[in-house]
């Protein structure tokens, strides 16, 4: 499998977004996160967005205040991964205006139309934006 | 009505402290959970998604799983949407509520409506457990040929979760995928790429069957990297690279030790590794997959040779990102190629510098795989200077790596002294435990090089005695060849090095003295000294042996109660007249050959035991010697030979933790030794005489078997065998081994000495008291006393290893008469818990007195593994 998990954390540490795509146990996951995003948070701009936390390779990339973490295993693509960071980025950006948090069940609903079970389904913006927008309408 | 989504996260966000956050949730938790009690159908689909945002925070939101089935069931899009989502994120597949749902999941993957089959098959793929993969399995074939390209693409990433489940499902779908290819749809055919490259890798012997896929993998390839501008699939100015790659991931797959299908792809992996923009980061993650097929199939080579190159581009690339991914690949190909790794060598040491630790690290990696006969010199001298401007969390691992390299490549000894010399003046408070001691064991066993491996330590003493591991190197070699030191060298012939110092007794002490007194120094530093300096009176002249005397008794007083006792021992030994053959040089030391954690890498080659079955059953009986001897080679060495290997490695673990708990004893390494080789040819013997027995029974099948074993073990088995009760099924009870049943024999009582010194004699009955109940043995351990003067304060206290556990009686009497004329006995109980896996091993402390002298010895006694 070669997406673990998937975060949305902020600056100040507290997670906005948390997708698992493996068994991790609900008591241990805000651990594992707050380490992470400590990891995160103490490298600086200069340094690689990528960093070894366990068995995983975590890819991470900072847009704004919000940290987008993506945990994949050692054989996966980590500039691909980058991309793929970018491209969802760049669909919620068209999606909405409002802060996130506002809009949790969104943000999952397009998360879950690029990937599923660890795995890209769909990387076209176009069609994703297609589709959103008609689920939109239709539950309006 | 409870308060709307949007006003629980204002509230949440606008609490001050976490105190304030937690009580609103608990608040807020106790009203849906009210609500949940009260059916309240109305707020089910807003209490589920305040649940969502609640569990995001990091709360429990488990009481709410329930409800998320309520809302599946729902016929409404909207609740099922939130139902599913709450399903995918408040469960997980090892909760049990989930199969609940499997029965919903199915009946809405044929709903007529695209988006609630979507949402099923998201949250089935998502959350799956083995059961429901079981069941859905069939569903999700049906949905493979759906007309709605959308519902395909879902069901070809279901089927990988179902196949991980359940692998034994396979063969259904492999007919299956090939339709999925030749979609127009890219979503379709990245999740059809995705599958077979999940397939392959969960068996490779499935590869077969997509082999004749490659030329359609290379077309659709070839169409993406020529197509102009497609606004529907562009990203970053490539036609959808997420494609590309996962083509390229599964040729790696295909192509590999495939010289056939690798043909057809070189034309292709060519045109991309030229084509493809490398100016933004899109572009460089198909070059990066790219030049990780070609390298990993049979390519040309002027392929391989551009791949590398690349990779050399990535490393000069300002992006950090590019520069990792190119470290690692490289670390990953330098076996493939290593002449064209090494081209880009500079570059590599290079980024050893770089402020970016990742990158440091896999810099690191490369280096130390880089590593020859060849360039040991250059490549070693660039890892000394990064050492010195490493920090601390780097250090250790830069440093052990240096020492591994350093010892499996050394041009000389000389140069590996000098540069374990270095690290450790560099960083010897990093280096890994078994460093100091390779060394002194490397400078001792090279006697040409000892007067100049004490002169270098003796001058990188002078400069630092915070270093602990150095100061000790140095203190040893010091004591060991504290007369090269300090002799006069202007009769040599001086070195390139000028290392021909002249040096003074004076001096050497005022050394020892100033460690003694540094504050950094530790204990063990300060008992290295205290050896060192007894080694040195008998080095040093008479002017000098005063001032050592009187530094000795100095810690005669000290609080430290092992520099204390070395103080008193080393005094006293002063009166002693054998003194200087005491102290005198040590011979060479010979290298262990322990595996030590550096050299995990050698994984030690162990040809497979040969197998029991097999064997006559005669011979199991020596078998059973065999292993009980290979026993005791662990004890002797670590390398027993290859065959005995496995059974050697357990009991010599064992044995070191018995070693913890009465602290190594020098008997340990002796005298116990030949007295177990003793007992073992005993205990051989006994079996060679039971085997000739067992035939002799087999032949006359008379009733005499049983007695004539016992006459074997003459009056050491008190209790009769149970085999003169069933006389009809002998020569199964004879040798344990031999029946073949599934029971595990119960072991001969047995009777083998154990101890045997100073005229005291210890035996050890053991007997297996319940047939039921392997795992206790009975120990009856038997004193006598072959001296001429009675042993009186006896005493006898036993260890165990953690999976054993011992009750010890007292002896019958503490006094035991001379002339073997009477014997003491004493009463054990064995409870093993790792009956059958691990032996019996017993560590005996034995303390008593012969005519006043006190004696104290300690003795390891393994029983037969049969026990």
């Amino acid at each position: 499998m070669a997406i673990k998990f998937f975060l949305l954390v902020n600056i100040r540490g507290k997670t906005r977004l948390s997708q698992y795509y493996e068994s991790v146990p609900f008591d241990e996951r805000p651990t594992m996160e707050s380490e992470i995003i400590r990891k995160c948070l103490s490298r600086t701009e200069n340094q690689c967005s990528f960093l070894e936390f366990k068995d995983y390779k975590v890819v991470y990339r900072k847009y704004a205040s919000l940290f987008f973490i993506v945990a994949v295993d050692a054989s996966e693509n980590e500039l691909a991964i980058l991309e793929l960071i970018h491209n969802y980025v760049e669909i919620l950006d068209c999606c909405f205006e409002d802060v996130i948090m506002f809009n949790l069940d969104k943000a999952h609903f397009v998360l879950d139309e690029m990937i599923s079970n660890g795995d890209v389904i769909e990387c076209s913006k176009q069609q994703i934006l297609e589709f959103v927008n008609l689920l939109y309408k239709q539950e309006s | 009505m409870s308060i709307k989504l949007r006003d629980l996260i204002k509230t949440v966000r606008s609490c001050k402290t976490a105190a304030e956050e937690r009580a609103q949730i608990a608040k807020e938790s106790a009203q849906i959970r009210t609500a949940m009690k009260e059916e309240d159908v109305e707020s089910r689909q807003r209490n589920v998604a305040k649940l969502l945002y609640i569990h995001m925070l990091g709360y429990a939101t488990q009481f709410g799983q329930m409800e998320c089935l309520k809302l599946i069931v729902s016929p409404s899009y909207a609740d099922k949407r939130i139902g599913y989502l709450g399903l995918m994120l408040l469960l997980d597949e090892k909760q049990e509520v989930l199969l609940l749902a499997t029965n919903c999941i199915r009946g809405d993957f044929v709903n007529p409506n695209q988006f609630i089959v979507g949402v099923a098959l998201c949250a089935f793929g998502n959350i799956c457990s083995s059961m429901m993969a079981r069941d859905c399995s069939l569903d999700i074939e049906q949905l493979f040929p759906h007309s709605n390209p959308y519902i395909r693409k879902k069901a070809a990433l279901c089927a990988i979760r179902v196949l991980r489940k359940v692998p034994d499902l396979i063969e259904n779908y492999i007919p299956k995928i090939k339709a999925l290819l030749s979609e127009r749809n890219h979503g379709v055919i990245l999740t059809a790429l995705t599958l077979i490259i999940e397939i392959c890798e969960m068996d490779s012997q499935q590869i077969v069957h997509f082999k004749k896929m490659v030329p359609q993998l290379v077309r659709i390839l070839k169409s993406l990297t020529s197509s102009g501008y497609l606004p529907e699939h562009d990203i970053g100015g490539v036609t959808d690279p997420f494609l590309q790659v996962k083509i390229l991931r599964l040729l790696r797959i295909l192509g590999h030790n495939d010289p056939e299908s690798s043909d057809l792809m070189n034309d292709i992996l060519a045109q991309v590794a030229t084509n493809t923009d490398s100016t933004k980061n899109v572009g460089n993650a198909i070059l990066y997959e790219c030049v990780q097929t070609i390298m990993s199939i049979e390519s040309e080579n002027g392929l391989k040779v551009m791949a590398i190159n690349i990779l050399g581009r990535f490393l000069l690339n300002r992006d950090n990102n590019i520069r990792y991914v190119a470290l690692n690949t490289l670390s990953r190909v330098v076996n493939t190629d290593i002449q064209a790794v090494q081209r880009h060598r500079n570059t590599i040491v290079e980024c050893l510098k770089d402020p970016d630790v990742s990158i440091r690290c896999r810099a690191l990696d490369l280096i130390y795989s880089l590593v020859t006969e060849s360039n040991i010199r250059v490549l070693v001298r660039e890892l000394l200077n990064f050492l010195l401007i490493a920090d601390a969390q780097f250090k250790s691992e830069l440093v052990a790596k240096l020492c591994i390299v350093t010892e499996k490549y050394a041009p000389n000894k000389r140069w590996q002294i000098d540069t374990i010399l270095r690290v450790m003046s560099i960083a010897g408070n990093f280096i890994p435990d078994e460093v100091p001691s390779n060394l002194i064991q490397l400078i001792s066993s090279t006697p040409e090089l000892s007067s100049y491996a004490v002169q270098k330590l003796y001058l990188a003493l002078k400069q630092d005695i915070t270093q602990q591991p150095l100061t000790q190197v140095g203190l040893w070699c010091i004591g060991e060849y504290g007369d090269l030191l300090v002799a006069d060298k202007s009769q040599l012939p001086k070195d390139e090095e000028g290392l021909a110092i002249n040096v003074t007794e004076q001096n050497v002490i005022d050394l020892v003295d100033s460690i003694f007194k540094h504050a950094t120094t530790t204990q063990s530093t300060r008992q290295y000294s205290l050896t060192s300096l007894a080694k040195l009176s008998s080095r040093f002249s008479q002017n000098s042996l005063l001032r050592v005397k009187s530094m000795i008794d100095f810690y005669k007083q000290n609080i430290n109660l092992e520099l204390q006792q070395r103080a008193c021992e080393y005094s006293t030994l002063f009166d002693f007249d054998k003194k200087a053959s005491i102290l005198d040089r040590m011979p060479p030391i010979e290298k262990q050959e322990v595996e030590s954690p550096l050299q995990t890498k050698q994984i030690p080659t162990q040809t497979p035991p040969t197998p029991h079955q097999q064997q006559p059953p005669s011979q199991q009986q020596n078998q059973q010697s065999g292993g009980f001897g290979s026993l005791l080679d662990g004890l002797d060495s670590p390398t027993t030979s290859s065959q005995n290997a496995s059974n050697g490695q357990k009991p010599q673990n064992a044995m070191s933790l018995l070693e913890d708990i009465f602290g190594p004893s020098p008997v340990a390494q002796t005298s116990p030794q030949q007295n177990m080789n003793q007992m073992n040819n005993n205990f051989m013997n006994m079996n060679m005489n039971a085997n000739t027995n067992t035939t002799n029974t087999n032949n006359n099948n008379n009733n005499n078997s049983g007695t004539a074993l016992l006459d074997l073990m003459s009056g050491i088995m008190p209790t009769p065998s149970p085999q003169q009760s069933q006389p009809q099924s002998q020569p199964q009870t004879l040798s344990p081994n031999s029946g073949g049943g599934l029971l595990q024999p119960v072991p001969q009582p047995l009777s083998f000495p154990a101890f045997q010194k100073h005229g005291l004699e210890i035996s050890y009955e053991c007997t297996k008291p319940q047939p039921n109940n392997l795992s206790l043995t009975n120990i009856n351990m038997i004193i006598t006393n072959t001296g001429p003067s009675p042993i009186t304060n006896f005493s006898l206290q036993a260890a165990v290893p953690k999976y054993l556990k011992i009750q010890l009686l007292a002896p019958s009497s503490t006094t035991i008469p001379p002339n073997g004329s009477g014997e003491v006995t004493q009463f054990s109980k064995v409870l093993n818990s790792q009956q059958g896996q691990k032996p019996i091993l017993l560590r005996v402390k034995l303390d008593f007195q012969i005519n006043g002298q006190a004696y104290s010895e300690v003795t390891d006694t393994p029983l037969p593994s049969l026990f």
